[in-house]
């Protein structure tokens, strides 16, 4: 009798062209470093979320309830899940279900789903109300921020010496660039409504982002890094091209913000580097970048790491880094049987004996 | 080989900086790949050619020396291709 494979569940399936989730990317990475011999489960929260239906990588799919139903109706689903297939390790790839997540970690332990993730209050310090403080604790530079909570703001903001284009943002997402105030209060306007008060205002830094993606040990240190530039973007100033580089400068800021927030778990370093040569802190995201397959081709697998972790087994070996490595996003459509969708749609799940091929 | 002197302009000449120019991965292609920020661009046969001698620690009077000896240009000429090359290194690497 064969021992079952282990089964690690992944979130953020919603590997969608303009902002796609990392779900996909991690189960790539997973697949890639143990093949077959691990079941992966893909966790949705839409029936089109694209990377439910790439069954080279998700042995089985499941939707969820939304984030916004609230930590008992995620955890009743989860259970049901775990009812039906046994989930070893589950590894969320979405900033919006941490908060609910990072609650249930112990309801989850109990039964028997292990993660590696932050605590709530180390995933609170990171928010982008609380950044401009985590910044000056760590010694990093970061373009000067405001809450506010009026339009009337922009009315005087020129004469308050901000100066446009500014980037006007939400606490929990959404950034746009207004180039005037009526760009200005429309962004505010449209930010306010979805995301609530305040919204951010931060002067618009000029320069080349770099992100660093890696996983905190809970203890201070920062294990993996991976360092990126992006060379091209989308409309939304997501990546669509990016080259792999090691800059130890980027590296020291990063791991002092891990250090300063003792950070658990997987986590994105957002930079630009200005026209003078400095890093300037634009984000932190709590989980994997949507990019962190490059991980995988530069020889330090992050997913398989934070498996390792999660599971306390000794973590694989990490290559030495590999500057100019580069990676380019395309479309591509995956055709997707009537009967599978349907069984989705109806079902909420897809089990890898009913899968479509 | 024509003897170089240094000249007042030569000597305002700025280079860019050593470290930076050290770890620049040069192809024999022409193409150049920064590995700390990431970027990348082409040089042509000369510009490769100074780009060598500058990672090697060769004065601006050498750069010059060699670019002449190597692409058999007079010395003015040579300094003037230098010159202006550096420029574009200057900016490329700000």
């Amino acid at each position: 009798m064969t021992a079952p494979r282990l089964a690690v569940a992944i979130t953020g399936m919603n590997a969608v062209p303009d902002n796609p989730g990392a779900g996909l990317a991690v189960a790539r990475c997973l697949r890639e470093a143990h093949g077959r011999g691990i079941r992966i489960v893909g966790l949705g929260y839409d029936a089109l979320d694209p990377g439910l239906h790439r069954r080279e990588y998700c042995d089985s799919v499941h939707l969820l309830s939304y984030p916004g139903s609230g930590a008992q109706a995620l955890m009743t689903r989860l259970a049901e899940i775990h009812e039906a297939e046994p989930i070893d390790v589950l590894l969320p790839c979405l900033d919006s279900e941490l908060p609910l997540l990072v609650g249930l970690v112990p309801d989850l332990a109990e039964r028997g789903v292990r993660t590696y993730l932050p605590s709530a209050e180390q995933l609170a310090m990171r928010a982008k109300d609380r950044l401009a403080e985590l910044a000056r604790e760590a010694g990093v530079a970061m373009p000067e921020t405001l809450a506010i909570t009026q339009a009337d703001f922009f009315r005087a903001a020129e004469r308050e010496e901000w100066r446009y284009p500014l980037v006007v943002k939400g606490v929990f997402h959404d950034a746009r660039i207004a180039r005037n105030r009526d760009e200005a209060e429309q962004a505010f306007r449209a930010i306010a409504a979805e995301w609530g008060l305040p919204v951010l205002v931060q002067r618009r830094i000029v320069g080349e982002e770099c992100n660093l993606a890696g996983i905190g040990d809970g203890r201070g240190a920062l294990l993996g890094e991976v360092m990126m530039k992006k060379r091209a973007v989308t409309g939304r100033g997501k990546a669509w091209a990016g080259i792999s580089i090691h800059d130890e400068a980027l590296s020291d800021i990063s791991r002092r913000l891990v250090a300063a927030l003792k950070w658990r778990g997987p986590i994105e370093i957002e930079m630009i580097r200005d026209s003078q040569g400095e890093y300037q802190l634009i984000e932190i995201n709590p989980r994997f970048p949507a990019w962190i397959y490059l991980s995988q081709g530069v020889g330090r697998n992050l997913p398989d790491l934070l498996l390792a972790l999660a599971l306390d087994r000794p973590p694989p070996p990490l290559a030495p880094p590999a500057p100019g490595l580069l990676f380019i996003r395309y479309a591509e459509e995956t055709l997707v049987p009537l009967a599978a969708f349907e069984r989705l749609m109806i079902d909420g799940q897809l089990l890898s004996d009913t899968s479509s091929k | 080989m024509e003897q170089q002197q240094p000249s007042h302009h030569r000597q305002a000449v700025a280079l860019p900086d050593p470290a930076t120019l050290k770890r620049l991965a040069l192809s024999d292609s022409g193409f150049v790949f920064d590995p700390v920020t990431g970027n990348s661009f082409t040089a042509n046969g000369s510009g490769l050619a100074i780009l060598r001698q500058l990672q090697g620690g060769s004065t601006l009077g050498e750069v010059v020396a060699a670019l002449g000896a190597e692409f058999e240009v007079v010395s003015p000429v040579a300094e003037r291709d230098v010159i202006e090359f550096i420029g574009q290194l200057r900016n490329a690497f700000k």
